[in-house]
């Protein structure tokens, strides 16, 4: 495995006055299912038609298997993409399609031909070769799409939101599908996603992006469980965010102040300054329990219900607790709308739920 | 809108009638066995037709009018491909006067061209004849071919080409393979209303021609002559039925695969 | 070096787009902007005799021109009938591509196609067809003789101002209809709706929201035609006579019979002028117009 297959270093891309990627660097592994996440416009798509070779850098320089590829056309590079809209070309059937990127690497007919059949095989569209895009569905032509770039044997495969056009159950099948197949065939793909969900659940790592630069890269879990900053708690999951002060630290811990909660012992993991009121504190709606009595966690809350939805597999409480300025949303599975008196309610937290973030 | 209104459709056929009628007394009165084209009508006849058989001068004049067609219609839809591409994909400084510019010849009145080549070819001590009127056609081609090319192409989805070149092709491959098949209706469809417009073009033909006559120019001069007005009624029959034809065949080419959003765009013209 | 070149022309769209446009801009500047600053020139320069023109600048010429009742005369008498061209075009046009963009529901496409196929048959002959109408001879007069309605042929009918007009119009008219239709199938049915739903009458809602909103395609139609039928040489040559005279046939003459070239550069150049003028202040008050309209 070699750990710095992709080498992003100080990539910048300016669009007049925007900075659509803003001095941006990091590595991917080889065989990594690596995502880039981000709302529209914080510069994943950009970034990944870098890679491409669709765009070229303002500055910074893009490496792929110790090759330096900045300067090199598309036509030119080892990486194929799944475009968004697939880009199947309309006046050529499923198997030229496919054959289209085969031209040019001056292989044999029957090499051709071997390869086609086993790419077909692979995303399961035997039998298609003949139709063209106007005579497929969706998922289909998903599948071409993927079929023509794989074909190729790219050493990293590029998706630009391949899933986004897909109905929401055929978008889970493909999920376990994709996944399945880069497990199976083993090449790198960089996948671009605004699908927080669909990027958890595929990926090997995820890079977190907004306004042009890399906000928090890690393994999809420390995203959920320890986010690196406001933005990244905010934009996975849903979460609570409470108004806070640092005071002294305390070797890996440090004390604050918490509005509502009183002064508790935090774990410092982000190595946030003492003293300091230009911090929150996250905490998500399912950590927190909601109950009719009083409980013997870390904190413990009077709280009074002010609005309830029922979700199905779970019931949506926002509540009201006394010194928080905003409502509080909590979850729970083991309650409904009918089952407080008086809307009258204790929340309970425990404090390795809280995670301290610093607001800029 | 779900209401009818009738006045306003009456008037519209009216308005068709109007367009169409004038048109129509040409071949009406090509079969007409008489000299002057009034009614009543004298009695069938196809002699004005085969009398263009034997026209050497109108043999001579039609195929000046072709060459110069083909020549003028290749150059110019040529030449606003590469240009409809760069409006239709990028934008760039100087985008609304550089269209402008090229949309210059179809707007400013016809004469004022024909005039300044005029003065130019004749003070360059060139000879007149078919080789102005070629190059004023194409410069005259050039904006008509190029409306039809950018609805064309801006309709076109540019991944298209980026797929290609992510699959190994260079910019000359990607542009055989896949822009060029997927551009041909409409460049077809310019082809072929570049020619129109030059096959029936008179003004530059008028000025810039010299001795070689093009069809047109030949028709104006027999239209002087009333005795041999009927062969011209025949021939302009013969040209309003084969334009028609050519027209028609445009239209339909240019519409192929163009989705309803395209419509509007493909209408400037 | 190669490697940077190929960089700095994939990073710059202007330089992409201006290296596909070359091949028309060079067309554009070698075949119609060159020309016709040499015909500026020419403009200022003497013919002297048959074969001799004096080169010294000059503006004698657009002096002779203004001095020239004829000339002056025939400018007006040209800005006059494309003036009533356009407006009649317009006129005429706008209720048909009204017609087709809110009533015709089934294949507007069809509708515009027919509209615009007269068009593209030959200019020459469609005006020629117009001599076949209107002629001592033709349609109309041996029509009505016959029907014995009339015993003399109407002269008015041919080679006057009005058959010009009328040629004209005929002739033009797709330029109009496209521009209209286009600009009122734009418009959001919606609109009109929500203005009868604020309590407005039809003809406010037409007034205040229809025709404001069609106004790019009233400008439009207003350019694309007024421009080319000022300078209209084939029209006034064929049915004008010595009434509908324009411009035009006169520069034609000082290039032809009476071989003037610099007097015939300066006419021409003055049309342009005149024609550019005009279509700013016609464009700007109509502008002007709707903005008080609504």
């Amino acid at each position: 495995m070699n750990n710095s297959f992709i080498q992003i270093n100080n990539i910048s891309k300016h669009f007049a006055d925007v900075k659509a990627v803003d001095d941006v660097s990091f590595e991917i592994k080889e065989g990594e299912f690596f995502s880039l996440l981000g709302p529209s416009g914080c510069g994943k798509t950009t970034l990944l038609r870098l890679l491409a070779g669709f765009e070229y850098p303002t500055s910074g320089n893009l490496l792929i298997d110790g090759t330096d590829i900045t300067a090199l056309p598309p036509d030119k590079r080892p990486t194929n993409m799944v475009f968004q809209n697939y880009a199947i070309f309309p006046h050529l059937n499923v198997e030229k399609n496919i054959q289209f990127g085969l031209r040019k690497l001056g292989l044999s007919n029957d090499e051709i031909d071997k390869r086609v059949k086993n790419v077909l095989s692979l995303v399961k569209l035997e039998g298609y070769e003949e139709r063209f895009s106007n005579q497929l569905s969706g998922g289909q032509r998903q599948r071409v799409a993927l079929a023509r770039a794989l074909v190729r044997q790219p050493k990293v495969l590029l998706l630009d939101e391949p899933l986004g056009a897909l109905d929401k159950k055929l978008r889970d099948e493909m999920q376990l599908e994709l996944r399945t197949l880069q497990k199976n065939i083993g090449i790198t793909f960089v996948f671009v996603t605004h699908d927080q969900q669909e990027a958890i659940s595929m990926s090997d790592r995820v890079a977190v992006m907004n306004e042009g630069k890399i906000q928090q890269l890690s393994e999809p879990n420390e995203l959920y469980k320890n986010p690196e900053n406001i933005f990244v708690s905010d934009f996975i999951g849903e979460t609570n965010f409470l108004k806070a002060e640092t005071k002294s630290r305390d070797g890996d811990f440090i004390n604050v102040s918490i509005e509502g909660l009183g002064e508790f012992k935090i774990k410092n993991n982000l190595n946030i300054v003492e003293n300091s009121s230009d911090v929150v504190c996250s905490i998500r709606p399912e950590s927190m329990m909601i109950s009719k009595v009083k409980s013997d966690w870390d904190i413990c809350l009077d709280a009074k219900i002010c609005q309830t939805s029922y979700l199905g597999e779970m019931t949506r409480f926002y509540v009201e607790a006394k010194g928080i300025e905003k409502i509080i949303t909590v979850s729970s599975q083991h309650f409904d709308n009918q089952s407080f008196e008086n809307n009258e309610c204790f929340i309970s937290i425990s404090l390795e739920d809280i995670s301290l973030l610093n607001k800029k | 809108m779900n209401e009818k209104n009738n006045t306003l459709l009456i008037y519209t056929l009216l308005y068709f009638g109007f367009l169409y009628v004038p048109v129509l007394f040409l071949p009406i009165f090509s079969f007409n066995d008489a000299n002057f084209m009034s009614f009543p009508l004298a009695g069938f006849t196809t002699e004005h037709y085969e009398e263009m058989w034997s026209k050497r001068n109108l043999h001579k004049a039609l195929w000046a009018s072709i060459k110069v067609g083909v020549v003028a219609s290749v150059v110019s839809t040529t030449i606003a491909l590469f240009a409809a591409k760069a409006f239709a994909r990028y934008k760039f400084r100087g985008e609304k006067i550089s269209y402008g510019g090229i949309m210059m010849p179809f707007l400013i009145p016809e004469i004022i061209l024909a005039v300044a080549i005029l003065v130019i070819w004749v003070n360059l001590g060139f000879k007149l004849g078919l080789v102005p009127v070629t190059i004023g056609h194409t410069l005259f081609c050039t904006p008509f071919a190029m409306l039809i090319l950018i609805a064309r192409i801006e309709g076109f989805d540019f991944s298209l080409e980026e797929a290609s070149r992510d699959l190994g092709e260079n910019a000359w491959g990607t542009f055989f393979r896949v822009s060029f098949p997927l551009y041909l209706p409409g460049i077809i469809a310019a082809l072929l209303l570049s020619f129109i417009i030059s096959f029936d073009e008179f003004i530059l033909a008028f000025f810039l021609t010299g001795s070689d006559a093009t069809l047109p120019m030949y028709m104006w001069g027999q239209m002087r002559f009333v005795q041999k007005l009927p062969h011209v009624l025949a021939l302009g029959a013969v040209i309003i039925v084969f334009t028609t034809f050519i027209v028609l065949l445009a239209f339909w080419l240019r519409n192929v695969g163009q989705g309803k959003a395209k419509k509007d765009i493909t209408m400037k013209l | 070096m190669i490697k940077s070149w190929r960089k700095i022309y994939a990073k710059n769209d202007n330089i992409k787009a201006y290296t596909l446009l070359s091949p028309a801009l060079i067309l554009v500047i070698l075949a119609m902007v060159v020309p016709m600053v040499l015909m500026l020139s020419f403009s200022m320069f003497t013919q002297v005799s048959m074969m001799e023109i004096d080169y010294t600048f000059t503006f004698q010429r657009y002096i002779d021109f203004f001095q020239k009742n004829l000339l002056v005369t025939l400018l007006i008498k040209s800005i006059k009938i494309s003036f009533l061209v356009t407006l009649i075009t317009l006129i005429t046009a706008y209720p048909v591509c009204y017609y087709i963009a809110f009533y015709v529901k089934k294949n507007k496409m069809l509708w515009l196609v027919l509209l615009t196929l007269p068009f593209w048959t030959s200019y020459l002959l469609r005006v020629f067809s117009w001599k076949i109408i209107l002629g001592t001879k033709g349609v109309i007069n041996s029509s009505l003789i016959n029907a014995g309605i009339l015993n003399e042929p109407l002269t008015f009918l041919m080679y006057s101002e009005t058959a010009v007009v009328i040629t004209l119009t005929h002739a033009w008219a797709a330029f109009a209809l496209l521009p209209l239709y286009v600009s009122l199938d734009k418009i959001d049915f919606s609109f009109i709706e929500a203005g009868r739903d604020l309590g407005l009458s039809r003809f406010e809602v037409f007034w205040k929201i229809t025709f404001p909103l069609s106004l790019p395609g009233v400008i439009g139609a207003i350019l694309i035609i007024f421009i080319p039928t000022v300078g209209d040489y084939v029209t006034p040559a064929l049915l004008g006579g010595i009434e509908g005279r324009m411009l035009s046939n006169m520069i034609q003459a000082y290039f032809g019979k009476i071989n003037n070239i610099p007097m015939g550069a300066a006419s021409a150049t003055i049309m342009l002028t005149t024609v550019v003028l005009i279509t700013i202040i016609v464009s700007n008050v109509t502008k002007r117009l709707t903005q008080r309209l609504t």
